[in-house]
């Protein structure tokens, strides 16, 4: 029989326990709130610094031939954006061991082949997926075009024509989706993802010692003798995890979120990128908004599936003589919830009524959906529900495994 | 009181398929008396006693402990009970005044109720010293002393006590038998298992004998002594068992 007294002993008991092991301590407080932070916060800081510096860098480049078309070769030489260095045969291994970024191929009788009316090709060597070098190609491909307006301009003029002719008209594009929707699907994929890994590391720690980790220093035996039914042991042990499950989420959400908002003040106007970099708390980085209700919407939702990993982790690790064979049952656990977890992340997985059911898929669609406004009332009915009914299953498996003496006895 | 009667337990293992670790064991304990369970390792001392303590449930047969079947009302039983085993630890994290407190509560017993209680069971063990340090940095010493305010701050009717002195120091264990004593002086009902003659003879107002999950002799010492015809404990095992070849081939049965 349920007895609330009985589940309340063993819970504060398991609480004050709790608080005083270091193992816990640091898994379910200080990780979230201290290393976490400092991890994004300053792997935020270190990208930023890196790109402004390459930005700011001037690029620089190799020219070959052009012997023939002194205008350009002066042009490239005379911007404050290159750094023309003396031209070798080498110039494609300088590339790849980032001596310099690009080299640009200027053909033969290139300004005598222009004023024929022909079209010659300028050839841009780089180095694709090396930030530095795709930088420079870019910087040189700009700078091509636009020196080649210019021409167009010239030749324009020198014919007496409407430079209109050229560019009959202009593109402009302009965003209509509120602030919070940029936000929703920008990062409304990635906070679920990050909620579901530290709900599940916050209850796996507690979960293995306050089972395996009982039967392993022998105390599992002593609580066993006392008169309460095995159900209120479960319930007592079963809270103390879901409260470690919850801290750590409200505990890592603070903080990123904090953490997110000195970034952006701090770094300023770049912080896009190291609130990109910093994860979740992108959201507090000013660049993109998220709507606060949806983030209690998130949080709502959450609950059902803390429920879960609480009591599904404590059924595995019940099962585990000590706390190191909890570990190697538990830990691919990690794997089989970031799958689903990323499946929300993807572009095309919506809700569906083939999604709704699918537990951590669904709720990182519909915290997706919450994050940039969309309340779907239906499926935030369905996916509670169905979260609760399956956190219940888990609770009552939890149950049944205290009660089969193979499993709390094995040897 | 104790009384049970054919308690049987089985258990399925990989290697050794089904296994009686209990087989038609009946046995009675009284009040103010001190049962002794005499057995090799592996005879089923831990699983009858952990049967009586309701943490196992026989396959078959029933026992009724302190006027309560272990198998309908367990956690009456409980209530009744006092259980202390070399594998009945303590919380390392907790203080010796916390520790007893928590399964005073669990006991359902009110918290004047156990401060009193716990005062009385520290004059009488002499724990003031280290009550309210944490139980890992206890010698082992403390350790049991701890452990019987554990087992006894509900006031049980019926102690149980499975090899309560394995592993122990002289000083340690001379302590646990002297209070096992205390127990039967109260009028308490004493279940004490080992598989030390010479504490079972000192101890116990009555032994059983249990070989490969039977009990296989049962009686007072001199009774037991008359009917093997020695005088010496370890003989009259020996000779119950049905001779060296006989504990051998249990032994054998189990690797």
């Amino acid at each position: 029989m349920m007895n609330w007294n009985a589940i309340c002993t063993v819970y504060f008991k398991e609480l004050k326990d709790s608080l005083r092991d270091k193992r816990t301590l640091i898994t379910t407080i200080v990780i979230p709130t201290l290393v976490i932070p400092i991890l994004m916060f300053g792997a935020g800081f270190v990208m930023t610094k890196v790109i402004t510096k390459a930005k700011n860098e001037t690029s620089s480049m190799m020219i070959l031939g052009g012997e023939d078309s002194p205008k350009l070769v002066e042009a490239f030489k005379s911007n404050e954006d290159f750094r023309v260095v003396e031209t070798t045969e080498d110039f494609k291994d300088k590339i790849s061991n980032k001596e310099i970024r690009v080299a640009v191929d200027i053909p033969a009788g290139f300004e005598a082949t222009l004023a024929a009316g022909e079209v010659p090709d300028v050839k841009i060597y780089h180095y694709q997926g090396e930030m530095k070098s795709s930088m420079g190609r870019g910087q040189v491909s700009g700078f091509l075009v636009d020196y080649r307006a210019d021409l167009v301009e010239v030749a324009f003029k020198e014919r007496g024509l409407p430079l209109s002719l050229a560019k009959p008209f202009v593109v402009v594009s302009e965003n209509v989706a509120p602030p919070e929707k940029v936000g929703g699907n920008a990062i409304g994929g990635f906070v679920p993802y990050i909620i579901v890994i530290l709900c599940f590391t916050g209850a796996m720690y507690p979960a293995m010692d306050l089972t395996a980790g009982e039967k392993e220093r022998g105390t599992m035996e002593t609580l066993l003798c006392s008169p309460l039914d095995r159900v209120n042991i479960v319930m007592g042990k079963f809270l103390m995890t879901f409260t470690a499950s919850v801290a750590t989420m409200i505990l890592s959400l603070t903080t990123l979120g904090i953490s997110a908002m000195v970034a952006a003040k701090v770094l300023g106007g770049s912080a896009a990128g190291a609130g990109g970099a910093a994860g979740a708390g992108g959201s507090g980085a000013g660049a993109v908004l998220i709507d606060p209700m949806g983030l209690v919407g998130v949080f709502a939702m959450i609950l059902p599936v803390a429920v879960l990993f609480s009591a599904l982790l404590l059924t595995v690790s019940l099962f585990a003589k000590s706390f190191k064979e909890a570990q190697s049952y538990v830990s691919p656990g990690m794997i089989i919830i970031i799958v689903p977890a990323m499946l929300g992340m993807l572009p095309g997985i919506d809700l569906n009524l083939s999604t709704v059911f699918v537990p951590i898929l669904n709720l990182s669609l519909v915290c997706k959906e919450m994050l940039s406004g969309v309340w779907n009332w239906e499926y935030i009915a369905l996916i509670f529900t169905s979260s609760g009914v399956y956190a219940a299953i888990a609770l009552w498996l939890c149950v049944k495994m205290f009660n089969r003496e193979d499993v709390i006895f094995r040897a | 009181m104790i009384e049970a009667n054919n308690l049987t337990k089985t258990f399925k293992d990989k290697k050794r398929g089904v296994v009686r670790a209990v087989d038609d064991v009946s046995f009675r304990c009284e009040p103010g008396k001190i049962y002794g369970l005499l057995g090799a390792n592996g005879a089923g001392k831990t699983t009858t006693l952990r049967i009586l303590a309701t943490l196992l449930k026989p396959t078959e047969g029933s026992a009724v402990v302190a006027g309560h079947d272990v198998v309908s009302a367990g956690s009456k039983v409980r209530a009744q009970v006092g259980f202390l085993a070399a594998s009945t630890a303590l919380y390392g994290r907790l203080t010796a005044r916390e520790m007893v407190t928590y399964f005073g509560q669990l006991n359902g017993m009110p918290d004047g109720q156990i401060k009193a209680r716990l005062k009385q069971l520290a004059d009488e063990l002499d724990m003031h010293d280290f009550l309210d340090r944490r139980c890992d940095k206890f010698s082992t010493g403390m350790k049991q002393k701890t452990s019987i305010a554990r087992t006894v701050v509900h006031d049980p009717e019926v102690m149980i006590f499975d090899e309560p002195t394995l592993g122990l120091d002289v000083m340690t264990a001379r302590a646990i038998v002297r209070f096992v004593r205390d127990c039967r002086d109260r009028g308490k009902t004493v279940i004490y298992s080992s598989h030390v003659m010479s504490e079972i003879e000192k101890l116990c107002d009555k032994i059983g004998i249990i070989h490969d999950g039977k009990l296989v002799a049962e009686g007072t010492l001199s009774q037991l002594s008359e009917r093997y015809g020695e005088t010496d404990m370890e003989e009259i095992f020996v000779k119950a068992v049905g001779g060296e070849a006989a504990l051998l081939a249990a032994a054998e049965k189990q690797a």
